[in-house]
């Protein structure tokens, strides 16, 4: 199932930001996530560029249930806790 | 020949601004339009747009076009074609009033027109003083533009072929355009989409420098297809570039830091820019920036482990001043440089943003290319708009809100240049070669049996680092050389290439190296271009050769793939109905 090669493409987008920020969050985080989490990180996909970026950037507040999503997208650009 | 082919009357490659105001216009004229997108649409580089689109409404303060027009010419460093200029900026208003009506949410006055503001370069009384030219839609305008465009072309029943990449452009022997092979990335198959017209909307190739403001979808691929197959790519020298992007990511980081106080460090600590501008220092003009930057990391000055970065400080301006004054600008220095600018510098390097060169085309949108003499002889069949095309509106160097401009201007007058095309002689499709599809068929075939191939990362690594060394926003004669000789290896490796996974669906190894085929020829094109060019002329500053030299260099460049051999094409100097702008020394 090609399903990882399907997020990896959508993660492409029109802000450079957004590329930095996913593709971070691909490296780090998407592999721990379980299938719950992937649904719902295949939705916040569906949000517009300046949207979420807004919502990785911390600009904007998320609806709850992507609270624990966002919090980790947030952390996805800053350095590896050693 | 075993490729399904699929027949249009025409079909957009790239689903940005410009490929869907083309699209627009043709399926409003009841035509069977496809455009395809390698990403879904409202998620393509226009969405990075934030400015404005430039129009002489003169909502605020009086303004015509022969005014936006000669900014323009200017601007362009007497490069552009001020045919196409003049076209471009008369248009302007229609296509902003058409954008509004269908529902673009522009930002506005109290009494309910478009409100405009002041945007650089954009002057009133050819040059005298700043005027409110730029229509935009709060800093969103990009991403209002792309959805107003999208919503307009459901409705007008526009198909698209999301998550599909065109892989080559298919020409018949009289070299008339038929069409293009594409790849559907969720199957891995491979088809042709036969059309009567096929317009190029791809966007620019801004990601062949390590560093660049564009989104990892800007690959040039409309330019890659088009050398490919033997269409020369025009001016290509010219990049614009932005003094300071965060080094290793490209993201911008405001001028206002430096209005604010902010300076630019040297390895050594040294505030640099007072050498090469006493009085005016990190408040120079981007120009003068850029280039003591690169200066500064050429002569081995510069920061950071490979010596090849400058630092942004701005840490005595104090925490409360940064957030007070400077918003986001912390947090985007943490997210992408991992550096807290309240304490550590941020480091920087000038970052390429946009490519004013790309595939020859006239104001109708037809691409041209020299044939028995005439250097702009029609390619029937084929189209091009946005920053793929060269016009020439941008000549040398573009000002800001053209390009929203540029893109809808020209992508409606391709639209409507398509229509009148088909009136006359588009009855029925003409037969595909016979060798229709092989060359991608072959491309592919040579990728999935590479054996010990090249990895497509380094190499790609590789070629834009020798871009951002050698081809960046200051030039140096020796760097040029050298870095022709470096370009042409890394073209080497990139037919040697070869992925590991072999897999059908979403194969993102398999479409970043095809991505890579087409970088690789822009990023040829430019150096070579750039090399043979021996003046400085807007983007493109050379150290050797500091001034502007009209009798000698005042023509646009073509490179052919073929040999990697160059021809020049005249300037359009003669406008539309106006007299010709002279060409004088360009200062602001």
């Amino acid at each position: 199932m090609g399903d990882v090669d399907r997020v990896r493409w959508r993660c492409r987008r029109g802000l450079l930001e957004l590329d930095l920020v996913l593709g971070e969050f691909l490296e780090r985080c998407y592999g721990g996530l379980d299938a719950d989490g992937r649904r719902l990180f295949d939705e916040l996909l569906e949000q517009p560029d300046n949207d979420l970026l807004d919502l990785a950037m911390g600009r904007s507040e998320p609806p709850p249930r992507y609270r624990a999503l966002v919090a980790m997208l947030r952390g996805a650009g800053e350095p590896a806790p050693m | 020949m075993g490729l399904p082919v699929r027949l249009f009357d025409a079909v957009i490659v790239g689903g940005g601004g410009s490929g869907m105001r083309a699209a627009l216009e043709l399926a409003r004229a009841d035509l069977k339009v496809a455009v395809l997108s390698k990403v879904f649409p409202t998620r393509s580089h226009t969405v990075a747009a934030q400015g404005g689109v430039a129009a002489s409404l003169g909502n605020i303060d009086e303004d015509n076009w022969h005014w936006h027009m000669y900014d323009t010419v200017k601007g362009s460093d007497y490069l552009g074609d001020q045919d196409a200029i003049e076209f471009m900026c008369r248009k302007a208003n229609e296509v902003v009033y058409e954008l509004e009506h269908l529902g673009m949410p522009f930002d506005r006055l109290a009494g309910g027109k478009i409100y405009q503001r002041p945007f650089g370069g954009h002057m009133r009384d050819y040059g005298v003083s700043p005027v409110p030219r730029a229509c935009a839609a709060a800093d969103r305008t990009g991403h209002a533009l792309l959805h107003t465009l999208y919503q307009a072309n459901l409705k007008a029943r526009t198909q698209f072929f999301v998550e599909w990449m065109a892989l080559d452009l298919i020409r018949a022997q009289d070299g008339s355009v038929l069409g293009v092979t594409a790849l559907e990335m969720e199957t891995g198959e491979v088809m042709i989409l036969q059309a009567k017209a096929t317009v190029f909307a791809t966007g620019g190739a801004g990601r062949i420098f390590a560093a660049s403001t564009n989104a990892f979808i800007n690959t040039g691929d409309g330019l890659g297809m088009a050398a490919r197959a033997g269409i020369p790519l025009q001016d290509l020298e010219f990049w614009q570039f932005h003094p300071t992007g965060v080094a290793g990511a490209g993201v911008l980081i405001t001028e206002g830091v430096r209005g604010e106080g902010g300076y630019l460090l040297n390895k050594n600590g040294e505030r640099f820019m007072e050498r090469y501008a006493p009085n005016a220092k990190d408040l120079a003009s981007r120009d003068v920036v850029a280039r003591a930057m690169a200066t500064e990391i050429k002569e081995g000055r510069g920061a950071g482990k490979d010596g090849d970065c400058i630092l942004l400080k701005l840490d005595h301006l104090g925490e409360e001043t940064i957030s007070k004054r400077l918003p986001g600008i912390r947090e985007i220095a943490k997210k992408f440089a991992n550096v807290d600018p309240v304490k550590d510098p941020i480091p920087v390097v000038p970052t390429c943003h946009y490519q004013m060169g790309g595939i020859p085309t006239n104001y109708h949108g037809q691409v041209v290319v020299p044939k028995n003499g005439n250097p702009e002889s029609v390619v029937p069949g084929f189209y091009a708009a946005g920053e793929c095309s060269c016009v020439s509106v941008h000549g040398a160097n573009r000002l800001g809100c053209n390009s929203l401009l540029d893109l809808l201007v020209f992508g409606k007058s391709a639209g409507e240049k398509v229509i009148q095309d088909l009136k006359q002689d588009g009855k029925s499709h003409r037969a595909l070669p016979n060798d229709a599809g092989e060359l991608t068929l072959s491309r592919l075939a040579r990728l999935d049996g590479q054996k010990s191939g090249e990895r497509v990362a380094e190499v790609s690594a590789d070629m834009r680092r020798t871009m951002q060394q050698h081809c960046g926003v200051f030039r140096f004669p020796d760097l040029l050389t050298e870095g022709v000789r470096k370009i042409k290896d890394v073209a080497e490796r990139v037919s040697r290439t070869g992925i590991s996974d072999k897999s059908r669906t979403f194969n993102t190894a398999r479409v970043e190296a095809l991505e890579l085929d087409n970088l690789v020829e822009t990023a040829v094109a430019s150096l070579v271009s750039a090399e043979a060019r021996k003046e400085s002329r807007g983007s493109h500053d050379r150290a050797d050769f500091h001034q502007r030299d009209d009798a000698n260099w005042m023509k646009h460049t073509l490179w052919f793939k073929q040999g990697s051999r160059l021809e020049y094409k005249p300037v359009h100097t003669q406008p539309l109905s106006v007299e010709t702008f002279e060409p004088k020394a360009r200062v602001y």
